[in-house]
């Protein structure tokens, strides 16, 4: 077939399904919309209709970016604008079915806003956010159905693999040369340079790999666009074949994304039942396929020697570089290995061109950057901003800021090969180079946001133990100098910290980043120096007041119920703790039992908040000492 | 799952063996389908697989054991993960994670004794925005508190029939 006639049978459908005169209804169900219960509003959508005799479409979507209002379903019934609704219950779904779907009042209460300009309605565009977003990767994703490959290729998709099979491979590579584009994996290789060494590069036959092993703890963009729209990743990847010359490819997705695992495996099979992919593909002589890798769980395997040493059947364990995987990769042959974002960005630069790409960003940093909020920030989501806008206009602008009044206190950047940065740097533009400056990475894109209720020396001990734990195990300083590294920062988040840990910690850390062959090893103390740089008092009051001034190491904090504040007749405490430690004391004030806490927290959740009589203290001396067990009185005993 | 009779591990392992040729890059893929199918990899398996691909059991072992998706024991009945990511552990993971442990009575890692219930942590399933994160026989819970652990255990147990349905596919 050629590709006019897949194209118009594709718009063909994408228009019948939009100029129905039924109703469509979308339901976002990437893995964030499930994790809100997106499955449950989607089965009684289709009960309700089922049962009510409505004649409707619905169409499972991936994920708007708006995790924080999900599920979210959006309405188009003819007459209306398209509507999107936000925190959809099972009772809203009904009730928007009664509403508006067989009703006309649209439910406005809803609304996060319409998705159309339109007379009746703001549209969710008009937010505050999207002053700061645009929007290229993300564009498609929650709008389409990303296992329907019509849908993308009505909205442009694979257009531009036509374009690029029409060009030479020294054109296309030159195109992306001229982009600016970097690499999004994290380190921000520029990525025009790798496919010419790579397309330069002497062995036969050429691989190709998508790294989609998105380890970060933090980062879920690039699963977000594999659940949402797998195909802009297959045609980016079938570009980038075509420029360097390989006749095949992998795409690796790790284990713990199975949805995106799913999905992308449904899109290879349409996109080779089209002819996009496979044998001569749309009959230009060039042929490409891919296979799908699941990744079994290992961090390091998102380092991408070690990601071959695992496609080839065996330990993802790195390997020192030179040679780059471009001359020397998979089985030994030149090998592109590129991020999920920077090959699905591919599509757009080879439609739109090189100088529209290069004309968004910075200087040396260009294009849009895709970033994953979370922690404690308002709109946890996908964020897509051109890069160089600043911290403070990411996490406020598009963030909305700290939940609950508090005080922003640092973002985590870059998963644990990354930093903190503190709330005293937020007017930081956010591209490759300033960042890297400041001490952290850009790394895949995860901004973790944290707040006064958060201690930094805990959140370092935190990210040293998750590297320490993914260490391969074969680089000494890696292995056992990131053990030490948690010994000590362990002591310090015990109250067992002695101040000239601290040198040695710096001496350890810069041990460690020379002494490690891969990015996990060489960049594993960044949480650490970066913390202690920006926090240092953190660590000083936790040597030696012994206090967490956060208020979170356990053993370095209590329990308390202030007396005064006890309603004395009110037994929630008692009844929620978990280890029977809340006992009635003098007067019936409740009272807990210090040796017996196990400072789960779970009481502080319980005491009605406008008694709000329970409090944390730190250190442990600022117990009273009249509630603790008489027959023990030694002090510091958690 | 508890244990599993050696006939079954047998009669699976070499049904997955059939899909396969003998080439060393399958290897993961098999252990990956092996313990899709068996919830562990059983020592017999490793050994039938290690025949296959003709290469030393050592180095089928010392594979299974690098990842961390690959188990060497039997698993619980259910599975419990619960996300150690840095968006759940700075909203509190670490004491969901305590809940659990006291809630089932078994430390993580473990299965508690009467087989019921595994309890495992997970680096990061991706789902930060709505972190604290539990996973449960494949199914994500959001936002989860220290106080959801009773009625997700509640939950877990009304769907008790249909979980064979709706786990991760096989390749």
């Amino acid at each position: 077939m050629i590709f006019e006639e897949i194209r118009d049978r594709a718009i063909r459908e994408w228009e019948g399904l939009r100029n129905s005169g039924r109703p469509l209804i979308l339901i976002g169900t990437a893995t964030c919309g499930r994790a809100a219960g997106a499955m449950e509003v989607l089965e009684r959508i289709e009960r309700e209709l089922g049962e009510r005799g409505i004649d409707a479409d619905v169409v499972q979507v991936g994920c708007m970016g708006h995790c924080y209002a999900e599920p979210l379903i959006a309405i188009a019934k003819p007459g209306y604008p398209p509507i999107l609704y936000g925190y959809v219950t099972q009772g809203t779904a009904s009730q928007l079915i009664e509403n508006f779907i067989l009703g006309d009042d649209p439910c406005l209460e809803f609304a996060l806003g319409a998705l159309e300009e339109n007379e009746l309605i703001p549209t969710i565009f008009d937010m505050p956010r999207f002053r700061y977003e645009r929007r290229i990767l993300l564009e498609r994703c929650g709008f389409i159905d990303p296992q329907n490959i019509d849908h993308y290729i009505a909205n442009g998709g694979y257009s531009a693999l036509v374009k690029a099979l029409e060009m030479t491979s020294d054109e296309v590579i030159e195109g992306v040369r001229r982009s600016g584009l970097r690499g999004r994996g994290g380190a921000g290789f520029p990525t025009g340079e790798k496919f010419g060494i790579c397309r330069e590069a002497e062995g036969e036959p050429k691989y190709l790999i998508c790294n989609g092993d998105e380890g970060d703890p933090g980062a879920f963009m690039d699963r977000a666009i594999l659940e949402s729209d797998p195909q802009s990743v297959i045609e980016g990847m079938t570009i980038a074949a075509y420029a360097v010359g390989a006749l095949h490819g992998y795409i690796y997705v790790r284990a713990e994304y199975p949805l995106a695992v799913e999905r992308v495996r449904f899109a290879l099979r349409q996109a080779e039942g089209l002819g996009l992919l496979g044998q001569d593909i749309l009959g230009s002589g060039f042929s490409f396929g891919i296979e799908l890798v699941r990744g079994s769980g290992a961090f390091v395997c998102g380092e991408e020697t070690a990601l071959i040493a695992s496609i080839e059947g065996g330990r993802g364990v790195p390997h020192p570089r030179p040679p780059f995987p471009a001359t020397s990769g998979l089985w030994g042959k030149p090998t592109l290995i590129n991020n999920v974002k920077t090959l699905s960005i591919i599509p757009h630069i080879i439609s739109k061109g090189a100088d529209w790409y290069s004309s968004i960003g910075t200087e040396k940093s260009k294009g849009t950057a895709v970033f994953a909020l979370a922690g404690k920030v308002i709109n946890t989501g996908l964020a897509e901003v051109p890069m160089g806008t600043t911290l403070r206009d990411i996490i406020y602008g598009v963030g909305g800021g700290i939940p609950g009044g508090k005080r922003f206190k640092a973002v985590q950047i870059g998963g644990p090969s990354g930093g903190f940065l503190p709330e005293s740097m937020p007017d930081i533009p956010v591209d490759f180079d300033s960042l890297t400056e400041a001490g952290v990475m850009m790394g895949s894109g995860g901004m973790v946001i944290l707040d006064e209720d958060n201690c930094m020396v805990e959140a370092a001990r935190y990210l040293l133990d998750f590297t320490q734990r993914e260490s391969c195990g074969k680089c000494t300083m890696c292995r056992l100098g990131t053990k030490q590294m948690l010994n000590i920062l362990e002591d310090i988040t015990n109250g067992e910290g002695r101040l000239e840990d601290l040198g040695l910690l710096m001496e350890l850390a810069q041990d460690v980043r020379d002494g490690s062959l891969c990015g996990l090893g060489r960049t594993a103390p960044n949480p650490v120096l970066t913390s202690l740089s920006y926090f240092r008092d953190e660590y000083e009051a936790h040597i030696i007041e012994k206090r967490c001034p956060a208020l979170v190491c356990e053993k370095l904090i209590s329990y308390y119920i202030l007396p005064e504040r006890c309603e004395r007749s009110c037994d929630a405490c008692v009844g929620s703790c978990s280890v029977e430690a809340i006992y009635a004391g003098k007067g019936g004030v409740k009272v807990i039992d210090q040796e017996k806490c196990v400072k789960c927290g779970i009481c502080l959740d319980s005491c009605p908040p406008q008694y709000s009589a329970i409090v944390k203290l730190s250190p442990l001396s600022l117990v009273p000492p009249e509630e603790k067990k008489p027959e023990k009185s030694e002090e510091g005993d958690g | 799952m508890g244990q599993i009779m050696d006939e079954v591990i047998e009669d699976e392992t070499a049904f997955v063996l059939r899909l396969y040729s003998g080439e060393r890059k399958n290897l993961v893929p098999i252990l990956q389908d092996v313990c899709d199918r068996l919830g562990y990899l059983p020592r017999a398996a490793m050994e039938r697989i290690a025949e296959h691909l003709a290469i030393n059991r050592g180095e089928v072992y010392s594979a299974a054991t690098f990842y961390n998706q690959f188990r060497l024991s039997p698993p619980g009945r259910h599975t419990v993960k619960v996300c150690m990511g840095t968006a759940c552990h700075i909203k509190g993971g670490q004491l969901i994670l305590e809940a659990w442990e006291r809630e089932l009575d078994v430390d993580v890692g473990g299965v508690t004794r009467d087989g019921q219930f595994g309890l495992e942590r997970v680096a990061c399933v991706g789902c930060c925005a709505m972190a604290p994160i539990v996973v449960c026989d494949d199914v994500v819970h959001g936002r989860t508190r220290p106080t959801t652990v009773k009625g997700i255990i509640t939950n877990l147990n009304e769907r008790e029939h249909d979980i064979r349905g709706d786990s991760g596919q096989g390749d």
